[in-house]
């Protein structure tokens, strides 16, 4: 297969799959991120993560509009309004359904993945009704529009590389966050001992509630990003559910460092095997390389030793 | 102590009777050919509830990749109908006679070597339950015997769903792509698209699907149907008192494979077709709302929850389409939230106990464990 091309294009070719597999992986790691923080934190099944994602995608386009129409002066900076409020609104929404519905199951979790899964489709409705079947894109500020060039035929998109950098800023707060905060530290506590930690005094309950609510935060996050590459329909949200879920498996779940290698290799292998493969053989032999090795080590990549 | 169950006990008797009469007596006369050929287009789906019973209720083991195994035996089917149908004098104005159109259209000129065995109808029908029980061998052995379980075995059969739907709409040459394997005429030279063979063939699907009910009774009140509860329930006590826990999964497993795959086939001869729409991760996992909504734990109410949620999307989505997924939704979160047994559960808890007030039955302790089930999930929602 890589006969028909010399070296030189060869490195070009890998270059420009690798830039395309990087904003892939910002996608896929923002996404992921959320859903790692929610399954390795709480072992529980979020199916319902996608719809969250797109509600923020929704939430900036709304937010567009909006600076469209009243601040049109504001505009270039309209997107960093936009994904705060993303956060907000996604958040809050997460930390309602863990109140009504996930905290009565977490020793199902088999039923919780059906109960997000009817929650999914409830959402998916809803956007439906109010925004329409349609897809709906934002505009971009000018700054954010065009490429730059590297060489004369290599070349990169500024919002591309607005996203992988936005995507390196979150995953550092939720390491810092995670790893050097208070809060941090009690998420971790109760994960390794949900009774110590409430006997240490550590409110389990708010916990378990502010981390479903961070973790769908960021997956609101995730969706204001993905309105800079791709558009937004009510299904939207659900091309991408299974592609993440593995990606948190495979990189071992209870491990934030085995979430960020996995979905490095997924989204690589992924877009460079695009260039020389039709794009579902790709997506086929990607996900049945990661289902196999999953068979193999189920474990996943990375994972974290601790005492049931 | 409780007794044990044993098979086909005289409330079993009765439910099953009562089913068969639904099924055998009570719709052919009262629906009309179409409706007729719809219910047992729903009936194909029970199949694979009653076998997601054994698996999920019973063993614990949650397979939302039931879609997959359901399709090997629907284009199982489909291939040799359209073998049959793809017939050299048929098919004389294609460039390559004799293949199916939609290979000509894309410029495949020779069959290829998984179709060959698809001439025959006998090594068809040996395949139909021979290919996903094999697959389902692969996979469950894989995982079970590293003890892989609960959720990890729902996403990565998950993702198997969503690889085949992926596989299958790329490789048009070789499965027809997104539309599936259309224009099936004939079985073994027997018209199927006629009203009296649709007539006949709802009651083969039906007398195949009693059976498989049979079957999976025969297994739950089996010493095997004892130890996959117990195995739910406590896997390492299991294992220490000296099963072999991945075993039983994986027979378990194969099982409700092979149900599935029977109902494809089923459907493809009923239906007239087979495509991708009914593999991927959607349609597997309404399969599951369908058990759920039987209850989980009864093989008989697997086919009135199948029943039940297709009558109802059929006429809600004929009339409000958008009412539909928000009441699919609500269904997924109220059987899990609200009712975890199902309409069995309910039938048991508020029709049974005045049935058997007004006919004086001696009611026998089935030794449900779905009791025990109820109990604990009423717990934990408190």
């Amino acid at each position: 297969m890589f006969g028909e091309y010399s070296l030189g294009d060869l490195g070009s070719i890998f270059a420009m799959q690798g830039f395309a597999g990087l904003i892939l992986f910002s996608v896929y790691l923002l996404m992921a991120l959320g859903l790692a923080i929610i399954f390795g934190q709480m072992g529980v099944i979020n199916m319902a993560h996608g719809e969250f994602m797109i509600l923020g995608a929704y939430v900036t386009w709304l937010t567009a509009e909006f600076f469209t129409s009243h601040l049109p002066a504001l505009f270039s900076i309209y997107f960093f309004v936009a994904m705060a409020l993303a956060f907000c609104a996604a958040g809050a929404l997460g930390m309602l359904v863990e109140w009504a519905l996930i905290r009565r199951l977490y020793k199902r979790p088999l039923d919780t993945l059906l109960a997000t899964w009817g929650l999914s489709l409830i959402l998916q409705q809803v956007y439906r009704s109010v925004f329409g079947p349609r897809e709906v894109g934002v505009t971009l500020p000018d700054w954010m529009m065009g490429s730059l060039p590297i060489t004369d035929v290599i070349e990169v998109q500024i919002n591309g590389l607005f996203v992988m950098g936005l995507t390196v800023i979150i995953t550092i707060a939720v390491f810092l966050m995670i790893f050097h905060s208070r809060f941090g530290q009690q998420i971790r506590a109760v994960v390794q001992n949900r009774q110590m930690a409430g006997a240490v005094g550590i409110d389990t309950e708010k916990v378990d509630r502010l981390t479903f609510g961070l973790g769908c935060g960021i997956a609101g996050v995730a969706g204001s990003a993905f309105t800079m590459i791709g558009s937004t329909g009510p299904t939207a949200g659900q091309l991408y559910i299974v592609d993440t879920f593995l990606i948190v498996v495979f990189g071992g779940a209870a491990s934030l460092f085995g979430t960020i290698a996995s979905a490095f290799t997924i989204s690589q292998t992924q877009s460079t095997l695009e260039f020389f493969l039709s794009g579902s053989m790709a997506k086929v032999i990607t996900l049945l390389t990661v289902v196999a090795i999953l068979m193999l080590r189920p474990q996943g990549l990375f994972t974290l030793k601790v005492r049931r | 102590m409780k007794r044990a169950p044993t098979f086909m006990d005289r409330k079993d008797l009765l439910a099953l009777a009562t089913v068969a009469v639904i099924l055998l007596i009570v719709f052919p006369a009262l629906l009309d050919g179409f409706r007729l050929n719809l219910v047992g287009k729903y009936l194909t789906y029970a199949f694979v509830a009653v076998g997601l019973v054994l698996c999920w209720g019973y063993g614990g083991i949650l397979s939302l990749g039931q879609g997959v195994f359901f399709a090997l035996g629907g284009y199982g089917m489909a291939m040799y109908l359209k073998l049959e149908a793809s017939s050299v004098e048929n098919t004389k104005i294609q460039s390559t006679p004799g293949i199916p159109d939609f290979m000509d259209w894309n410029q495949i000129t020779e069959l290829p070597l998984f179709w060959q065995p698809f001439h025959s109808f006998p090594l068809t029908l040996i395949l139909i339950v021979l290919a996903p029980a094999l697959f389902a061998f692969v996979i469950g052995s894989a995982m079970f015997k590293r003890r892989v379980s609960g959720v990890y075995f729902a996403i990565i059969t998950q993702a198997l769903a969503a690889i085949a739907t992926i596989l299958i709409i790329g490789q048009q040459g070789y499965t027809g792509g997104v539309n599936g394997i259309t224009d099936l005429r004939t079985l073994h030279g027997w018209d199927i698209r006629t009203d009296q063979a649709k007539f006949i063939l709802y009651f083969v699907n039906a007398a195949l699907l009693l059976g498989v009910v049979v079957a999976a009774m025969f297994v739950r009140d089996s010493k095997l149907g004892r130890i996959l509860v117990a195995m739910r329930d406590k896997e390492d006590r299991v294992r220490f008192s000296g099963y072999s826990v991945a075993n039983f999964q994986i027979f378990v497993f194969c099982l409700a494979g092979v149900f599935a795959a029977i109902g494809g086939a089923m459907f493809t001869l009923q239906v007239g077709f087979m495509s991708p729409s009914l593999v991927g991760i959607v349609p597997s996992i309404e399969m599951v709302i369908f058990t759920a909504v039987g209850g989980r734990l009864s093989i008989l109410g697997a086919i009135y929850g199948t029943l039940a949620v297709n009558f109802a999307k059929t006429s809600l989505s004929e009339s409000f389409p958008e009412l539909w997924l928000l009441g699919l939704g609500g269904l997924f979160i109220a059987v899990v939230a609200v009712f975890p047994n199902g309409l069995a559960g309910l039938w048991r808890d508020y029709a049974q106990p005045f049935i058997d007030k007004a006919l004086k039955l001696r009611s026998v302790d089935p030794a449900d464990p779905g009791a025990e089930v109820a109990k604990q999930a009423a717990a934990a929602a408190e």
